[in-house]
């Protein structure tokens, strides 16, 4: 079977299509990240430049909050790479449907991988066997949401360079975390889970370098599998 | 470390954690014992994340709202996100609480 550029098109406008209703719930996080960044220790330019770098939500705002807050260098890197693990199921459940890619392909697309465009193609991917329409299905999700990840972000830390300090506005850094967080309750487990991470964190709030955050997050991964275990 | 070694070395870890089985480990499956808990660190990092941020002022433990408006503020963002996904109307709410209850107090 050939592929005509059109056939490219298609399968990329479809997943650019996909993940369309999504902007609504990306451009005010992103413009919320950028306005958050604008007024960081990490400055707008560094803080703007996560978005291409590291291009993970929740992640780039927890470094900003964690090198605000003096944390160890370390500490930072573990922290994020822990709330970027997640990544690691989706490369695994996406791994079979990227296997007949060109191998550029295998080793650039990973990068728009996010919890969007994963939930968006593993649908489809479960619709469509065709390695070509897949590569550009996932390529159209992904960049999709790439391009108003920067777009949104760059606008925020320009809105944020003009919002006084007395606005309260590094409260939206919590509010996003609970807009992130109370879907991911799924179940008693998870509730569990978050529970004790919570309480923990909280508690281990004065560790050194840090830590209370890492700390926290552990316990409550813990408790979630202990959990389920005892729920089983 | 500097702030833009942490960066890039966040921005590394986290691609090649998106790499992993795509285009290092192959097709093997995960297992089980590393699929569990990975179910649970998205509530569990959120959770320790948020908690600190909101409950705690100076560094101690407060839900008064004179003194800690964010916890209040927070519980009704909690209430709102889970009956709407909507970022714009959760931090909307957020936000006008807190700027509520510090305008009362």
């Amino acid at each position: 079977m050939t592929h005509d550029p059109s056939f490219r098109r298609t399968a990329f406008n479809d997943g650019l299509r996909a993940y369309a209703p999504l902007v609504i719930a990306i451009i005010p996080f992103g413009l919320v990240f950028g306005i958050v960044a604008a007024g960081s220790d990490v400055g707008p330019w560094l803080g703007g430049a996560t978005s291409v770098v590291i291009f993970a939500g929740a992640a780039q705002l927890a470094t900003l909050q964690l090198i605000d807050a003096g944390a160890a260098g370390a500490v930072v890197i573990a922290t994020a790479l822990v709330i970027n693990a997640r990544h690691l199921m989706y490369s695994a459940a996406l791994a079979p449907g990227f296997r007949e890619f060109p191998r550029t392909a295998r080793f650039v697309l990973p990068y728009l991988l996010t919890d969007q465009a994963f939930a968006i193609s593993i649908v489809r991917f479960g619709q469509v066997e065709e390695p070509v329409y897949r590569r550009w299905y996932f390529t159209g999700a992904g960049l999709g949401l790439w391009v108003t990840w920067q777009i949104s972000t760059v606008t925020g830390i320009v809105v944020g360079a003009q919002v006084p300090g007395s606005w309260s506005l590094d409260f939206a850094i919590p509010l996003m975390f609970v807009i992130l967080l109370v879907p991911t309750i799924k179940g008693r487990p998870e509730l569990i889970a978050a529970a004790v991470g919570a309480g923990v964190a909280v508690a281990a709030a004065n560790a050194p370098y840090g830590l209370g955050l890492m700390i926290g997050a552990v316990s409550g991964v813990v408790a979630g599998v202990v959990a389920l275990r005892v729920m089983r | 470390m500097s702030n833009v070694g942490i960066v890039f070395a966040i921005g590394i870890g986290s691609y090649l954690i998106r790499l992993s089985f795509i285009g290092i480990v192959g097709n093997r499956a995960m297992p089980d014992w590393a699929l569990v808990p990975l179910r649970f660190v998205a509530p569990a990092v959120l959770a320790a994340l948020v908690a600190p941020a909101v409950l705690l002022h100076e560094g101690v433990l407060t839900v008064a709202p004179a003194t800690n408006p964010r916890a209040i503020a927070a519980l009704v963002a909690v209430l709102i996100a889970w009956k709407t996904k909507n970022v714009a109307v959760v931090i909307t709410a957020g936000m006008v609480t807190v700027w509520a209850l510090q305008a009362v107090f």
